[in-house]
């Protein structure tokens, strides 16, 4: 039998459009996670992942305690949706994400990208979004390369062994 | 498991051409290993593989921020110094196994 050719992947397009801190985080692992690969990469920001490169937010960005069937109490029993409402439970619950992800050497949200910009990544805002949510080019990090509609964002997934992943 | 000469020593390397023991590596295998990828190593590439090799040695996990934060280098020029996927090469130059980690 002939031996499979193989493909890999040399462009990757990413797409945020939530604003959770691990909506965002795991966007930004799998984005610096292909440019150390080798791959070149672009991300689009989109209606609350804004929030993820809008400055005044991105570092504090929270983990919901309310609506998240898959949160457990410390020790792995079931975590109530009464007890995420309670002010200053979320509150904790982010800070204790926060905890175990910078245990892990995650950086934090700001330095995270520009990790992702150093080794050649890109990234890019949401036209619509960022007029829907009335912020300015000021308002958002430095390593925003540029406000862009979706469509200008899909004519960069020319060529062949592209990717476009919505997180 | 697959063995290659390097600097005139047989060597045990993994599937993926990674050192199986890093005692055994010395600073000509590094260069020789670069150049089969047509890369010339300088002193300041050295000073990146024994900040790694240190690294693994001390049971340490190895990551892409921890490198940018030895002094040595900033990730951009990391990235520079190693180009494509860095952490991936850095690592098979420095005679460790390959990184593990996803940051």
């Amino acid at each position: 039998m002939a031996e499979e050719v193989k493909h890999p992947l040399k462009k990757v397009l990413m797409i945020c459009a939530k604003g959770s801190l691990e909506d965002v985080l795991a966007t930004l692992v799998m984005a610096n996670g292909a440019v150390m690969e080798g791959i070149e990469t672009k991300v689009f920001f989109t209606f609350f992942g804004l929030d993820g490169i809008t400055k005044k937010r991105m570092n504090k960005l929270h983990t919901a305690a309310v609506g998240n069937p898959a949160m457990r109490m410390p020790g792995g029993l079931p975590f109530p949706t009464w007890l995420g409402s309670i002010p200053g439970v979320e509150a904790g619950v982010s800070a204790m994400m926060k905890k175990q992800i910078e245990d892990l050497d995650i950086p934090r949200i700001d330095e995270f990208l520009e990790m992702i910009v150093a080794g050649g990544g890109e990234i890019f805002a949401c036209k619509l979004a960022v007029d829907m949510f009335k912020l300015k080019r000021e308002d958002l990090v430095d390593e925003v390369k540029n406000i862009i509609t979706i469509g200008e964002f899909y004519e960069m997934a020319d060529g062949l062994q592209t990717q476009i992943i919505f997180t | 498991m697959v063995q290659k000469e390097y600097a005139g020593k047989v060597i045990e390397l993994d599937d993926n051409g990674y050192f199986t023991n890093p005692d055994q590596w010395t600073k000509e295998m590094a260069k020789e290993m670069a150049k089969e990828n047509g890369e010339e190593l300088t002193d300041k590439h050295f000073e990146v593989l024994e900040f790694i090799r240190k690294k693994i040695k001390s049971g340490e996990s190895l990551t892409i921020r921890s490198i940018g934060k030895s002094g040595i280098t900033d990730i951009k020029g990391f990235y520079k110094l190693f180009p494509g996927a860095p952490l991936k090469k850095a690592t098979l130059y420095a005679g460790v196994s390959k990184p593990s980690s996803c940051v």
